[in-house]
């Protein structure tokens, strides 16, 4: 066995439990939003290229290769890291490649509920909920890569759980 | 009361015109006094004052003008569900807050409005920010009524008839949790020792030394001061500069122990802490009075702290983490500068309870704490070899490795000292080196719950548990993670059980539900 599959699994977040995977459409969003990054770091290092004097590509190289591990395998990454569950009336929201977090919300101490859709979201028709508690610390967890039907049935379940609880 | 039936929209007490007027004027003062003399200066004291008199003159009436139109514009009602204000001189704002909407209602006496026995009343909403409502100025009566007819209004009650007789039977019926007197206002100060107060005094007196009549930091100078009566001094060189030194140090640590006396005699003075009908209610301050409410079911955790020379003399410090307002003032002092048993009955009266002997308390989880250790010896002595390299004394490299040694001592330290424990109701969690925290919260009053690792805790099991708090933070720094598991999962099955209308509504306190 791999020693750092063996170093990785110990006692680490890896929980034999089953969260919800993100819609897959999440992953091209990604790819898309980081294709963007990388465009903008290829562009800055055509410029750097063509100022600095030296070998072609000393610059070019690096980043092209930092560019392909940010398409091909950063938004893999971060979409197998995330992920999210419903049980027992409240929202577990995981997250974080290298830094883990595991944050619970229960329905009953949501505030208000958002569902946010941006210009790069709507093209692959996805959304983000966010639900705010009173807290000061955490106050907002919110949860990306949802499909946008699948936001607004969460926001109706959330709110149905709040209004039956304060009646 | 009679004059004014409910439901009328008035103006604030007509003596907030004076007061403004007041203030305004020695505002104006300063820099007309300090024009006056860059202008009188030259002589032709005449006709230079002839010419700008009827100016400033004219500055001032504009002025009073501009603040009795606005006074005369400032109207506020007090309505069957709301509070409605409505201001400005040229653009009207009207803004209604609701009673359910008001968190607490305090009273503010600053030193001019109480002269003519007015006081500022501010209506927190929660909303944070500095929005708040504020009416300045009213009459003492007029503020306490309006607090009462928010009070009750807010929790549905009967709505008193604003006598006087009813103020004071609630005045008697208030019970004093804590009280400070002068003398112990006086104790508190001594150990509010400014330190950044002497390290600003020492940095000013270097920058601004002209200003005073002799140079503070020349040793020479004060040999000379020194061995000017007695000859003899002169001959002690080193001697003198050692009591010149001493000197300076004695009158920076004179001024850091003045100045905490009078900032903290200023803040506390006739500190008295009641419990209300609704709450606690503070009333603290010397020239600026103030008068805060925290209610109840609004305490969401308590904060016990101390200081690391106080602690050796018993003394302690309670805040009470309140759900209202923005985090500046959130945590309110409940009893600054108590012993423990004058602080028990206070923590027994907003429902928590102080930790006892059978809680099952956990560590720091020692590997957490061996990480951390090495982390900050390794990085000091990184920085310890360019200093060994490059510096011309190679002996300098030993400052950062004690330092590294300090803080891994530290760690060690935190290991010894830090608890955390999950009793049947509360929780807590005691953080701190020198001087400790001590933090209590309630299981059902968190909002949320995370646990977070970066990739050295994942791969050595240990956690950090951030607890969603109302009006504050809560975090134990590192857990086994298994505990950290269990935690979480005992806390969320307290939450479930209440939600979180029940947990704020001024309606009765919430029922607790243990597990």
């Amino acid at each position: 066995m791999n020693w750092l599959a063996v170093l990785r699994n110990y006692n680490g977040m890896e929980e034999p439990d089953d969260l919800t995977p993100l819609d897959p459409a999440y992953q091209s969003m990604l790819r898309l939003q980081f294709a963007l990054v990388a465009l903008v770091l290829l562009a800055g290092a055509t410029v750097a290229e063509y100022f600095i004097p030296g070998y072609t590509g000393a610059v070019w190289a690096p980043v092209i290769v930092f560019a392909l591990w940010l398409l091909i395998r950063m938004p893999m990454r971060r979409y197998a890291a995330r992920g999210y569950t419903l049980e027992g009336e409240r929202l577990r929201v995981v997250r974080g490649i290298l830094f883990r977090s595991d944050t619970v919300v229960p329905f009953g101490r949501v505030q208000h509920i958002d569902v946010n859709e941006g210009p790069l979201e709507r093209v692959f028709h996805l959304a983000t909920v966010t639900v705010h508690t009173a807290g000061t610390h955490n106050a907002s967890v919110s949860l990306p890569g949802l499909k946008r039907e699948d936001a607004m049935a969460m926001r109706e379940e959330i709110r149905a759980a709040i209004r039956r609880d304060t009646q | 009361m009679t004059d004014h039936p409910a439901g009328m929209a008035r103006r604030t007490d007509p003596r907030t015109f004076a007061v403004k007027a007041a203030t305004m004027l020695t505002q104006l003062v300063v820099p007309v006094a300090i024009g006056a003399v860059t202008i009188f200066d030259k002589g032709d004291f005449g006709d230079v004052a002839a010419f700008y008199l009827p100016l400033v003159l004219l500055v001032i009436a504009a002025n009073f003008a501009v603040a009795y139109l606005r006074w005369s514009r400032l109207t506020y009602e007090v309505r069957e569900s709301d509070i409605r204000v409505e201001s400005g001189l040229l653009s009207r704002t009207a803004r209604a807050i609701p009673y359910e909407r008001i968190q607490d209602v305090s009273l503010e006496q600053k030193f001019l409005p109480r002269l003519f026995g007015l006081t500022e009343v501010k209506f927190e909403t929660g909303a944070g920010g500095g929005d708040d409502l504020k009416l300045a100025y009213l009459s003492e009566d007029e503020g306490e009524r309006l607090r009462k007819v928010v009070r009750y209004r807010r929790d549905g009650g009967v709505e008193p008839d604003g006598q006087a007789g009813a103020a004071d039977h609630d005045e008697e019926a208030a019970e004093v949790l804590f009280a400070m007197t002068p003398g112990r206002v006086l104790k508190f100060g001594l150990f509010e020792f400014s330190l950044a107060v002497v390290a600003v005094i020492g940095g000013a007196a270097q920058q601004l030394d002209f200003l005073l009549p002799f140079d503070l930091w020349d040793l020479d100078a004060w040999q000379e001061r020194i061995a000017g009566p007695g000859r003899w001094l002169a001959g002690l060189g080193v001697a003198a500069q050692i009591i010149g030194a001493a000197v300076a140090l004695v009158f920076l640590a004179v001024l850091g122990l003045a100045t905490g006396l009078v900032r903290t005699a200023l803040r506390e003075w006739n500190f008295r802490l009641e419990r209300g009908e609704k709450g606690l209610r503070r009333r603290r301050g010397l020239i600026t009075r103030t008068d805060v409410v925290m209610p109840l079911h609004r305490v969401q955790a308590l904060r016990l702290g101390t200081g690391f020379v106080r602690r050796l003399f018993g003394w302690h410090s309670l805040k009470v983490v309140s759900l209202a307002s923005d985090s500046g003032s959130a945590n309110h002092d409940a009893a600054p500068f108590a012993q423990m048993d004058e602080i028990a009955p206070i923590v027994a009266t907003t429902g928590f309870a102080l930790p006892d002997s059978g809680l099952p308390w956990g560590r720091r989880s020692a590997r957490a704490s061996f990480d951390a250790a090495m982390m900050e010896l390794a990085l000091f002595t990184m920085a310890a070899v360019p200093a060994y390299v490059f510096s011309p004394y190679p002996l300098i490299a030993l400052l950062p490795l004690a330092a590294g040694l300090v803080a891994a001592i530290r760690q060690y330290y935190l290991y010894r000292v830090d608890r955390h424990a999950l009793g049947a109701q509360f929780l807590y969690s005691r953080h701190g080196w020198l001087s400790p925290k001590t933090t209590i919260g309630s299981r059902i009053r968190l909002q949320s719950v995370e646990i977070r690792q970066g990739p050295l805790a994942r791969r050595r099991g240990y956690a950090a548990l951030h607890l969603g708090l109302a009006g504050g933070t809560f975090e134990i720094a590192a857990m086994d993670v298994a505990d950290a598991r269990r935690w979480r999962a005992e806390i969320l099955e307290s939450i479930a059980g209440t939600d979180f209308s029940r947990l704020v509504g001024p309606v009765g306190d919430p029922e607790v539900s243990g597990p």
